[in-house]
């Protein structure tokens, strides 16, 4: 193995300061709630100290939001409402850099991924969803669909610029206005976003962004005076807010776990399947709902690709998410670190061969080893709950029929791989595998144009595509 | 008027393409608009609506697997065996609904020409809801309608034919396979639908028709791990907010009702069609 020297992105161009605000009706405010202390996950250091929503906060959002439809946003031609998510767009793309350090800094994901996924993707939602404002039309859901209302969107801490991008675009691009709660944990790139948002003159109440624990995104979700919930989360935390909203009719789509089987066939180019499983598990350190964390290998080459992935993970580099060389950056936090180790000791209390890269790991911070999790049977927690971690379960099958049902023996549902050089496979496979999204001999690939989300219990409605509009149109 | 005696049909439940009475053994007087007694139906149960969910899921692999084209020329054989059977329908209807012979004609016949409307639309919901996307890299990435599994339809309480195909067609069309929980206090349109269903194409349990007291079933339906989606048409307002709230327990799909029963004759849009559908997206690399 190569020795690298560290090639750290300096954190200087984070911009990071001492302190950040709600942003409410078009201004930056304090919050009535106890403010939060973020937390670099890669040193344990706080990084800033973020004001919180109260009650009376979320009231207020939600009727900044309500006015900014009513008077302005709502009856805005489309075309106009584009040329403000265009420019959200650019400035996305002109302050990358600084968006992408502190994302790193915040979330603890290697400067690598927020450079080169993150950050572009976010803009390119904006993007993509700017041209969709004056051509709703041609959505193909009737002739003038019209927009809810208010949506108050809650988001997750994996990706937590992109998931306020995959949240706010669409909806203002059809014409609503938006409360969004981003997590906990991760806090800043919203509130660089609203920088962004207030610099590209969006009229004040159109996007309010609260920080705050769960308190806060259970308060929005469940207040009056909004049309539309979108979550993104565990599915735990989805059914309760699927169940506190019934009998309200207002519009939800949900974003949730799942446990991804990424299937590989004899017939696979191995090398390249093995760097697909290594991204399809050690992306984001395994904190992604479609992670590919339940790997099918067919027994006749199962040994062998264990052996590769072994080799491979064993040069994934574990550490300083600001350095350029990381391949896998910091835990987000103490409380996931705790859960993923928990569920690893059930892994091998169950049975299950464990080996882990001799990577060597930071002294500081939260960090955790890719695992690898052989001789896995379907029963075990390993194989069936979501770890949201760096944890490969390798599981075996003979027949394709026999990969199907394994891959589809969850109550999840939101994506799957399949890897072999045959064409008539894939497509067969990719017809089987019930899941929102099917990754063929490529995994964890995202776009705009291209729609995502889960069947059955990793939720319902799409983000992304023709598709993704339907969730903020009144159709 | 003859001297004969006619023949009275016994009405029962559908599951897996046979009928079954209750297993419960219970029936219940079924009754014309004026209270005039019609028949007894077989009052399901919780075992009954859980034998067809069984059935319909038994039934999915198959129906949903089967090609655009074979389910729409299996649905428009059902349009020509619902002609056959109009005078029957027509009958039932004015019976039931207590509305006049011209009525039930032509609410009969819009019955029928719903069925053929959605009997055209297997083939074609993948070309108006899917998409291929334009993604920015070397990759082909296509995306799919799919059908989502096992349905649940509470059925149109007031209007039992028109409503019943109007809610039901859009979920087999995509290739749904239902179970269905009859009005309950107009349940012979229903059955009799059955025994069309029966002797055309469509394979048993796709379709499963339970006939009963809707509060006692619906709740064994929104609750059922099974089942994937739930069609809350014919729900009684009461009982919508605490279906709604059995059905997140495995986030299942829940088609809402709004207000009172709406207008069955106004021409649908896709947005029953779209309801039931899942969409998958598919990725591969391009390159030489």
């Amino acid at each position: 193995m190569w020795e690298y020297a560290p090639a750290p992105e300096s954190r200087d161009i984070a911009n990071l300061k001492p302190s950040y605000r709600m942003f409410v009706d078009g201004e930056f405010v304090e919050g009535a709630g106890e403010p939060l202390k973020t937390v670099n996950p890669a040193t344990e250091e706080v990084l800033a100290e973020v004001s919180t929503a109260g009650r009376e906060d979320v009231d207020a959002a939600v009727k900044a939001a309500r006015r900014a439809y009513d008077r302005v946003w709502g009856r805005m031609p489309g075309a106009e409402r584009a040329k403000y998510i265009y420019r959200i767009a650019r400035m996305i793309a002109e302050r990358a850099r600084e968006l992408a350090v502190l994302e790193s800094l915040d979330n603890g994901k290697p400067i690598k991924e927020s450079r080169d996924v993150d950050v572009p993707t976010a803009s390119a939602h904006f993007f993509y969803h700017a041209g969709w404002a004056d051509k709703l039309a041609y959505a193909g859901l009737g002739p003038d669909p019209r927009p809810l209302g208010v949506a108050g969107q809650v988001i997750p801490w994996n990706f937590p610029l992109l998931m306020a991008a995959w949240k706010i675009a669409p909806a203002l691009a059809c014409g609503n206005t938006v409360v969004l709660k981003p997590a906990e944990t991760t806090p800043l790139t919203a509130l660089v976003l609203a920088e962004i948002i207030q610099q590209a003159e969006l009229p004040p109440g159109v996007v309010n962004i609260l920080p705050g624990a769960g308190d806060v995104g259970a308060e929005l979700v469940s207040h009056n005076g909004i049309d539309k919930v979108a979550f993104t989360g565990s599915t735990e935390v989805g059914k309760l807010i699927q169940r506190s909203l019934a009998g309200r009719g207002r519009k939800l789509t949900l974003e949730l776990g799942g446990k991804a089987a990424n299937v590989v066939f004899d017939d696979a180019p191995l090398d390249q399947a093995v760097e697909g499983i290594v991204n399809g598990i050690f992306f984001n350190q395994g904190h992604v709902c479609c992670a590919g964390s339940r790997l099918l290998v067919q027994e006749s080459v199962a040994d062998e690709v264990v052996e590769k992935l072994h080799a491979r993970i064993s040069t994934l580099r574990v550490g300083d998410p600001l350095d350029k060389n990381t391949d896998v950056g910091a835990i987000n936090s103490g409380e996931q670190l705790a859960r993923i180790t928990s569920l690893v000791e059930a892994g091998e209390q169950e049975g299950a061969e464990k080996w882990v890269s001799p990577c060597p790991l930071p002294e500081k911070g939260f960090y955790f080893a890719p695992t690898v999790f052989s001789g896995v049977s379907q029963a075990m927690r390993i194989a069936r709950e979501e770890i949201f971690g760096p944890v490969l379960s390798v599981l075996t099958f003979r027949t394709p029929d026999e990969a199907v049902a394994k891959a589809n023996n969850t109550p999840y549902g939101l994506s799957a791989g399949i890897w072999t050089d045959k064409g008539s496979r894939i497509l067969w496979m990719a017809d089987k595998l019930r899941a929102g999204v099917v990754w063929a001999n490529t995994f964890n690939r995202f776009d705009p144009t291209a729609p995502f989300g889960g069947y059955q219990e990793s939720g319902f409605g799409r983000e992304g595509g023709r598709a993704g509009l339907e969730a903020y149109l009144d159709v | 008027m003859s001297d004969r005696l006619s023949v009275a049909k016994t009405y029962k439940l559908y599951i897996g393409g046979a009928f079954p009475r209750s297993e419960s053994g219970r029936s219940y007087p079924v009754k014309d608009a004026r209270g005039t007694f019609l028949a007894n139906a077989a009052q399901g149960s919780r075992k009954d609506v859980r034998d067809a969910v069984v059935a319909a899921r038994k039934a999915f692999p198959g129906w949903s697997g089967a090609t655009a084209y074979n389910r729409g020329q299996v649905l428009y054989r059902v349009a020509e065996l619902l002609e056959g059977r109009r005078e029957q329908f027509v009958a039932e209807t004015a019976a039931s609904e207590g509305v006049a012979a011209k009525k039930a004609q032509s609410t009969v016949d819009a019955a029928i020409d719903r069925w053929v409307w959605y009997a055209g639309w297997p083939d074609k919901v993948a070309s108006v809801l899917g998409a291929s996307n334009p993604v920015a890299g070397p990759y082909f990435s296509f995306s799919v309608p799919e059908p989502t599994g096992v349905v649940g339809v509470l059925a149109p309480q007031a209007s039992s034919l028109l409503g019943l195909v109007s809610v039901l067609a859009p979920v087999i069309a995509t290739g749904n396979t239902a179970v269905v929980v009859t009005s309950q206090d107009r349940p012979l349109a229903a059955i009799t639908l059955s025994e069309v269903l029966a002797t055309s194409d469509v394979p048993g349990g796709v379709v499963n028709i339970v006939t009963g007291r809707t509060a006692e079933l619906a709740p064994w339906l929104a609750s059922h791990a099974d089942v994937n989606a739930l069609d809350l048409a014919g729900a009684p307002e009461s009982m919508r907010a605490e279906l709604e709230g059995a059905a997140a327990d495995t986030v299942k799909r829940v088609l809402r009702a709004k207000g009172a029963e709406p207008d069955w004759t106004v021409q649908p849009d896709v947005s029953r069609l779209r309801a039931f559908l899942e969409t998958k997206t598919v990725w591969h690399p391009i390159g030489v």
